[in-house]
């Protein structure tokens, strides 16, 4: 771990040099990992529209288009990217409120990803979640959840559901580093080894909880938490994509194979502050800049072409294609309309407007 | 029809349902091995066997979470508390997560669950296992809260919980589930959620008692009886949708209102229900609507302090006797 200075009292406070120490990435190159031409260009083109659509919803929000909290993925879109990469496409993802990289890599276009933002109803939500909330239930992809730890139950829930129908799904559960501190964390370990369930816990570890640095907040080191529950676990670099695609590879089939849970902690790094309202004072511009070094989107591009795998141009025109869909986005979210006042009532109960509301 | 006790009543339900639809299943503390805490599942695991009979450990907050995220997966889960005291431990899985998860995703998520077990005090064991829920669920959009207060109410209406696609509060209780009565034993037999029941008719007074309450204001009524007073009981049944015209039908022949809740009086199920009949019944009412609650303090332990804090039938005599000035 890394050292921090202390100053006495119950939390170790003080300057934090470094929050989280990346494992080393792997040496494989793609033709190890068998992964073709089509599928790097594709994963560099779900790369680089999660990071060009939070880039410019910041721009938007800046710009008052739209209100709320926004919390910015940022330098975390390997962990996504690997994460659709490898599990197939009817086993079962759900994350936290940073949501916004697996809603896009999980079938949400970035029109109605930028709709849900500016609220419109056009939104993947129909604007009643916004940017916490992205679901796109038809391609699994359960939600945005936003209560720190609440979802890991039902994660938990959804491996139970899939069990129980014997379904060969597997339900992975993402969270960040903060959420590891709450109770419905433990609990859901406890039951989920209790009960062999076929889940992932992906801690993406990207250094604070919030402000408060990693080192700061847990007493050990979060993989080694599974110990207690006498469950598999490792970390991983999620700063670089063949690694997380490697890891994930060999996590989902043990998963899938054995019907037992697993925790896997992804050391990453988010480059944003918390929220849009985070100046992240807590830490040194050498440790942003650290991590800016090592970007995964930069990584694969410099990949793909000193490995002659890509040139320039053929990426250079992904990359303009992203912009110009995202600059779509932005144009249908801005002429899209508001929910009706009505739809105030729609989606309450099953009923939905038939419901006997109180009005 | 059979005399069944409350138990064997919910238990019916339970396996009727169970038998007719494969994604229903029981988790809880105690629900299979034991026979459950109150032998409302006995027999359950036997029948059904171990995946669909679940042992919990005491977990709340896990399990309340996985039956959750087992009902956005397409099952049908029922979750046993032993006793909703235990269930604030894991009430954010209820509050923040069954109830507003369908909302957040634009109507993607259904969730079919049903939330039971027993509800509000049970004699003396003191403030912290004496809680009545009904009032605090009730505030919360999304969710469904259901207290009955006999056996054939709760099999039919724990039978449409089960088949609902909302998630539902079915609320019980320790001193009622000894409770017989003759209950219906077809497969279809269904009570509507949100209808109440006119369980006594009388022309003088309305009093409206659900849950352990009903029991209460039926021992206030035969006293009256005595002494000419009439009384018309409306048993809600289901707390959230209320049904407000049944009461207000009565209050509209009867002129006069008492209601009887185990919640404190503040925010509680007879506070929303009075503004209900003042607003919908104005004109009806030739008196003032009364309420007898819960005082607005935890429940004592000692056995004095206990029978003066429940509810009496004597406190709703002396309600019916001011709403008809009869003091």
């Amino acid at each position: 771990m890394a050292e921090v200075k202390q100053i006495g009292g119950f939390t170790p406070s003080g300057v934090v040099y470094k929050a989280t120490e990346l494992p080393e990435a792997t040496d494989k190159t793609h033709k190890d990992l068998g992964l073709s031409k089509q599928q790097l260009l594709e994963m560099y083109n779900q790369m680089f529209l999660q990071r060009r659509f939070e880039e410019r919803s910041a721009q938007m929000y800046q710009k008052g288009k739209f209100g709320g909290f926004l919390h910015l993925y940022m330098g975390q879109e390997a962990i996504s990217t690997a994460a659709v990469q490898v599990l197939n496409d009817d086993d079962d993802i759900i994350t936290a409120y940073r949501d916004h990289g697996f809603g896009l890599v999980r079938g949400i276009s970035a029109k109605a990803g930028m709709a849900e933002l500016f609220g419109k109803a056009t939104g993947c939500s129909n604007g009643k979640g916004g940017s916490m909330h992205f679901f796109n239930t038809k391609e699994h992809f359960w939600g945005g959840h936003a209560i720190v730890g609440a979802h890991i139950p039902l994660g938990t829930g959804i491996a139970f559901a899939n069990k129980y129908q014997n379904n060969n799904r597997i339900a992975v559960t993402f969270f960040g580093d903060g959420a590891v501190d709450q109770g419905s964390f433990h609990e859901s370990l406890n039951l989920a080894n209790l009960w062999k369930l076929p889940v992932i816990y992906v801690v993406e570890n990207n250094g604070y909880s919030m402000g408060t640095a990693v080192n700061r907040h847990t007493a050990t080191e979060i993989y080694k938490r599974a110990r207690a529950y006498d469950m598999k676990s490792d970390k991983v670099n999620g700063m670089d994509l063949f690694t997380m695609i490697e890891k994930f590879r060999e996590v989902v089939d043990y998963v899938r194979e054995n019907s037992e849970p697993y925790l896997l902690e992804v050391r990453t790094y988010r480059y944003r502050g918390h929220s849009m309202s985070d100046p992240a004072t807590y830490r040194t511009k050498e440790e942003l800049e650290e991590f800016h070094n090592i970007d995964p989107i930069e990584r694969l591009k410099d990949y793909m072409t000193s490995h002659h795998v890509a040139s320039k141009k053929e990426i250079q025109e992904i990359t303009d294609k992203v912009e110009q869909e995202v600059l779509e986005a932005i144009d249908f979210a801005d002429e899209s309309d508001f929910p009706e006042l009505e739809d105030i009532y729609n989606h309450v109960y099953a009923e939905d407007l038939d419901y006997n509301f109180i009005r | 029809m059979a005399e069944l006790q409350f138990r064997e009543a919910i238990r019916a339900a339970i396996r009727e349902e169970m038998s007719r639809d494969d994604r229903v299943f029981i988790m809880g503390e105690e629900v299979a091995e034991y026979n459950g805490a109150y032998k409302v599942t006995q027999g359950l695991l036997d029948e059904f066997g171990g995946q669909r009979t679940i042992d919990t450990p005491i977990s709340e907050l896990g399990f309340a979470g996985i039956g959750v995220g087992a009902a956005m997966n397409g099952l049908r889960p029922i979750v046993e508390f032993m006793t909703f005291n235990f269930a604030v431990v894991g009430m954010d899985q209820i509050i923040n997560n069954a109830a507003k998860i369908r909302y957040m995703s634009g109507g993607q998520v259904t969730l079919p669950i049903v939330f039971r077990g027993p509800n509000a005090s049970a004699g003396q064991l003191a403030a912290t296992h004496s809680v009545a829920y009904e009032s605090l669920y009730s505030q919360y959009p999304g969710l469904k809260v259901i207290y009955a207060s006999q056996p054939a109410d709760a099999k039919g209406l724990l039978k449409s919980a089960i088949r609902d696609d909302n998630p539902i509060i079915f609320l019980e209780s320790e001193q009622m589930y000894g409770m017989k009565q003759e209950v219906p034993d077809e497969d279809e037999y269904l009570i509507p959620i949100g209808k109440a029941a006119v369980k006594r008719e009388g022309s003088d007074v309305t009093i409206v008692a659900h849950g352990k309450m009903y029991h209460v204001a039926t021992q206030a009524a035969q006293q009256l009886a005595k002494d000419g007073v009439e009384v018309e009981i409306i048993d809600p049944r289901t707390i959230k949708p209320f049904d407000i015209e049944t009461v207000v039908k009565s209050i509209q022949k009867t002129n006069r209102c008492v209601i009887v809740d185990e919640s404190h009086p503040f925010c509680g199920v007879a506070a929303e229900v009075g503004f209900q009949i003042q607003r919908e019944a104005f004109d009806y009412l030739d008196a003032p609507v009364q309420r007898v609650t819960l005082p607005d303090a935890p429940a004592p332990y000692a056995k004095n302090l206990f029978d003066a804090w429940f509810p009496s039938p004597k406190q709703v005599i002396e309600a019916v006797n001011t709403v008809t000035y009869r003091n």
